[in-house]
């Protein structure tokens, strides 16, 4: 082996070419069969996209780093589902350009979130967690409330999403700015294109509470609601596995067992 | 700098930055209503700033000839003190990070001073700015000297290191300003990311025509590694960062990849940002300062070659360990599984061939600071790959993942390998790069080492303790079968523990202003003392490199 190596240094083509070839592999076999393998992401043929604004939402989370303590992903271990809810599946984030699954969970894991909460405790608690949870770390987001939201170039935003791969529509596109507004007010005139567009579930509501402008606030709020509604697969699939759930669920030493369905 | 440019590569610089304002202004003018246009301003004064010093020191004599015989370290010199700057920056913000999970309200009511966007400046300020620039310099130092050739010419290195440190502060400028992908460690948005590819082509470019024009017939250890840190972080880089963004007038882009496609490259990225930028970058290091330092050579060449490629060929595989339990189909987890516990041979392998070299050196690592944490930071590197490798296993991470073990982990090898193998560094490299005899302050390297150690231990054991107990009572249930603590419960539990994770912080960044103050002073004592020692030269006979 030695001799052999010897020959590879006095190479640098070939050491580079060593190199490539080498660190190609694990990427190559793990990633690629990921796009083609159909068991990778479950059937979900109510998963709808995003709004506009709960895009900006999300858009918002992303620029304020909301990931670095909060996951959005639920694993597949007793305790968690316990915690949360229903185990995340693949589809649940299929159009998450990119995915917000986090590795650290200084806060609680907000994969379920959507419902829970009242828009008017988020915003109590963007402004200030303290108010309403004394020992929270959380930061204070009180400008989200203070500034608007740039919605004038939300159909460029769509684009580019389809332009990866999410199916929005050329009327969602054309529309973005105005369902943007529409999904604040539900009394103007935009709101019925809205649910036109993204269905009758879409939440039409005026999420700062305040009616005279669209703030950031708005939008962060909208994305938090939606949080693993915008398909019911998860919650099918866990109907599917109560059975077997219960069975584990009394035996202490499941506890912190991978759930039944895991092995795919 | 300037006044050891050729008149030609003089135009070259000065077209190169004509060209960078150029982009910047189109950037400032089509971004206006979006944080691109003030990273447009930020290239076009750094670009402006940059044509002026060009222009005021150009005066049209060409170099002196002689300075071909001599090795071209003006690049190094710079990447040192960048680094250190960057480093100092990067671990004040850690230590404010920190201590905002313990005072939340230490901060001001401002977006760019919120926990989120500043911890990725951390992140990026130590990764990047210190520990990028480290391996920038002194990756020109070794393979010249490993090579015994001087750099093909005097253009390049400087467009690397200046143009990185661009790319470091688009990225951090960018997080404050909320610009960011939120992909961990590739947070930079496209257009920095489409810059960082370019200085990297040149990077390699300048590695590989150096190695053309080598006098020795082997490449050494070091520069194996260095190698394959600057070929696989392109790879990683390029793939991971496919992105489209809104348009050419918005920072902002969408990933090519969604979900769970996503989350497998990005951690197929992150995992290997690790293993390539912070473990090969830094074991290139280690294995040409380590013997110099001991005066011995290392230990066993085989031992090398093992744990080169099964780090080159293993690591590619781990990323996985990263989503176990998560909606990653389970074959691919235990992939990662499986082959992040053989790494540990490979990781071992190298570890214990840096410790084996002190052996009959121990007295040393007994007087000299600087060797001593170099030895400390290849003891961390064992035990770090240990805790890594022990943590891949599925059962282990499903308490582990999410809990600060993981924040201790990452700062065992961070603070323990990474910044503890470039402080020995530079301890050993300064004097030789300004021709003094010794560092300015012995005594003050041993501050900075006890300053240093004590810091990572408070840190690393404040972060255990936090994370288990976080992981465990997450998942205890009490008798009736139900979950017995609240989330919040869990979280009143860890303030000691951010509180003493804090002050461990405070004392490593304590010992890099301390170890800053030191190398300043050796720059400032070595002001007039020109002449280069003769046995430092491309062509003239070195002493023979360690370990070959
Ligand atoms: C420093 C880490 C940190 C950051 C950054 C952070 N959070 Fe939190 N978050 C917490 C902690 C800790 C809690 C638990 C205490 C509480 O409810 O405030 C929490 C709780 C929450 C909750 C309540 C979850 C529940 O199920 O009770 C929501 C919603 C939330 N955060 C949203 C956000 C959003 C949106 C952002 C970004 C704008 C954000 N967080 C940024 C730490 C953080
Ligand atoms: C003064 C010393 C340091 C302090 C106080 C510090 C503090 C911190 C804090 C508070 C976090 C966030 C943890 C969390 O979210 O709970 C963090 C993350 C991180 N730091 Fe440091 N840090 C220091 C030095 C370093 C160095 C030298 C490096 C690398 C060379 C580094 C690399 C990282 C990385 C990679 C992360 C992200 C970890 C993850 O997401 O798993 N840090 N640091």
């Amino acid at each position: 082996m030695s001799e052999l190596h010897r020959k590879l240094e006095r190479s640098a083509v070939g050491f580079v070419v060593a190199i490539i070839f080498m660190a190609s592999i694990g990427g190559l076999v793990e990633i690629a069969p990921l796009f083609t393998i159909d068991e990778t992401v479950e059937d979900a043929p109510d998963m709808r996209v995003y709004t506009p604004l709960e895009l900006a939402g999300r858009n918002i989370y992303i620029r304020e780093g909301c990931y670095a303590c909060h996951s959005q992903m639920i694993r597949t271990l007793q305790d968690e589902v316990e915690r949360y809810g229903p185990y995340s599946l693949a589809v649940e984030s299929q159009y998450d350009h990119p995915m917000l699954w986090g590795s650290k969970r200084t806060g609680p894991d907000l994969a379920r979130l959507g419902g829970k909460y009242s828009d008017a405790w988020h915003v109590a608690h963007l402004i200030n967690p303290r108010d309403v949870v004394p020992e929270s770390v959380m930061p204070k987001y009180g400008w989200l409330q203070r500034n608007d939201l740039r919605i004038d170039d939300l159909g460029a935003h769509l684009s580019a999403m389809k332009a990866v791969g999410v199916p929005y529509s050329d009327e969602m596109i054309a529309n973005a700015t105005n369902d943007a507004f529409g999904q604040t007010l539900p009394d103007s005139d935009f709101a019925e294109g809205v649910s036109e567009r993204y269905g009758e579930e879409t939440n039409i509501r005026e999420f700062d509470g305040d009616t005279s402008r669209v703030t950031e606030m708005d939008a962060l709020v909208a994305y938090l609601q939606i949080l693993g509604r915008l398909t019911d697969a998860a919650y099918q699939q866990a109907a599917g596995n109560q059975s077997s759930q219960d069975q584990q669920a009394q035996s202490q030493q499941a506890q912190s067992q991978p759930l039944g369905s895991t092995a795919k | 700098m300037v006044s050891q440019l050729t008149p030609g590569e003089r135009i070259a610089a000065l077209i190169t930055l004509i060209l960078l304002a150029v982009i910047g202004l189109f950037m400032a003018a089509a971004g206006r209503a979006d944080p691109l246009g003030a990273h447009g301003f930020v290239v076009l004064l750094s670009s402006t700033g940059l044509i002026f010093l060009l222009l005021s020191k150009s005066n049209g004599t060409p170099p002196d000839p002689a300075r071909l015989l001599q090795y071209y370290d003006d690049p190094t010199k710079l990447g040192i003190i960048l680094s250190m700057i960057w480093a100092v920056f990067g671990l004040f913000i850690g230590v404010w990070v920190a201590s905002l999970l313990a005072w939340p309200d230490l901060t001001f009511d401002a977006a760019w001073a919120s926990f989120g966007r500043l911890r990725p400046v951390h992140t990026t300020s130590v990764i990047f700015g210190f520990g990028g620039n480290a391996l920038i310099a002194t990756s020109l130092h070794v393979l010249q000297r490993t090579s015994r050739a001087r750099l093909p010419e005097q253009f390049s290195p400087w467009f690397v290191l200046l143009g990185y440190n661009l790319f470091c502060i688009l990225a951090v400028s960018g997080y404050f300003l909320g610009v960011t992908q939120s992909k961990e460690y590739a947070e930079a948005e496209w257009y920095a990311d489409i810059w960082l590819v370019i200085v990297w082509v040149v990077y390699f470019g300048i590695y590989i025509r150096t190695l053309a024009r080598r006098q020795e017939p082997h490449i050494y250890v070091a520069n194996w590694y260095y190698m394959a840190f600057i070929l696989v972080v392109a790879m990683l880089h390029i793939v991971n960062n496919l992105a489209i963004p809104v348009s050419m007038g918005h920072a902002k882009s969408y990933s090519a990849f969604s979900g769970v496609q996503d989350a497998m490259t990005q951690w197929w990225y992150g995992h290997n940002a690790v293993a390539f930028f912070l473990t090969a970058g830094f074991l290139g290091m280690m294995y040409y300062y380590l013997p110099k330092r001991a005066e011995r050579p290392i230990f066993s060449y085989r031992l090398s070659i093992i744990s080169f490629w099964g780090i080159t060929f293993m690591y590619m595989w781990a990323g996985s360990h990263h989503l176990h339990y998560t909606a990653l189909p389970h074959w691919v987890q235990t992939l990662g599984m499986s082959f992040s516990i053989v790494l540990l041979v490979p990781s071992w392998a190298s570890a214990g061939n840096a410790l084996a070299t002190l052996n009959g050196a121990w007295h040393r690592v007994r007087d000299d600071a600087t060797l001593r944490f170099m030895m400390v930071a290849a003891v961390f590197y064992g035990l770090t790959t240990f805790e890594g490798s022990f943590m891949a296993i599925r059962p282990v991470n499903s308490l582990s993942h999410y809990t600060d073990w993981t924040i201790g982990h990452v700062h065992a090898g961070a603070l323990g390998w990474v910044a503890m193998i470039t402080f020995g560094t530079f301890y050993c490299l300064v004097p030789w790069m300004w021709k003094q005899e010794r560092i300015y302050s012995p005594k003050l390297v041993e501050w900075h080492f006890w300053l240093a150690l004590s810091g990572t231990i408070v840190y690393v054991f404040a972060m255990w303790n936090s994370g288990i107990i976080q992981g465990l009572m997450w998942r205890t249930y009490n008798e009736s079968g139900t979950l017995t603590y609240s989330f919040l419960e869990s979280l009143v539990a860890m303030e000691p523990y951010y509180i003493a994770r804090a002050f461990g912080g405070f004392l490593f960044l304590a010992g890099a202003v301390v170890g800053s103050y030191n190398i300043w002073m050796t720059i400032r004592m070595a002001r007039g003392v020109p002449a280069t020692p003769m046995d430092d030269l491309p062509v003239s006979r070195l002493a023979p490199e360690a370990g070959e």
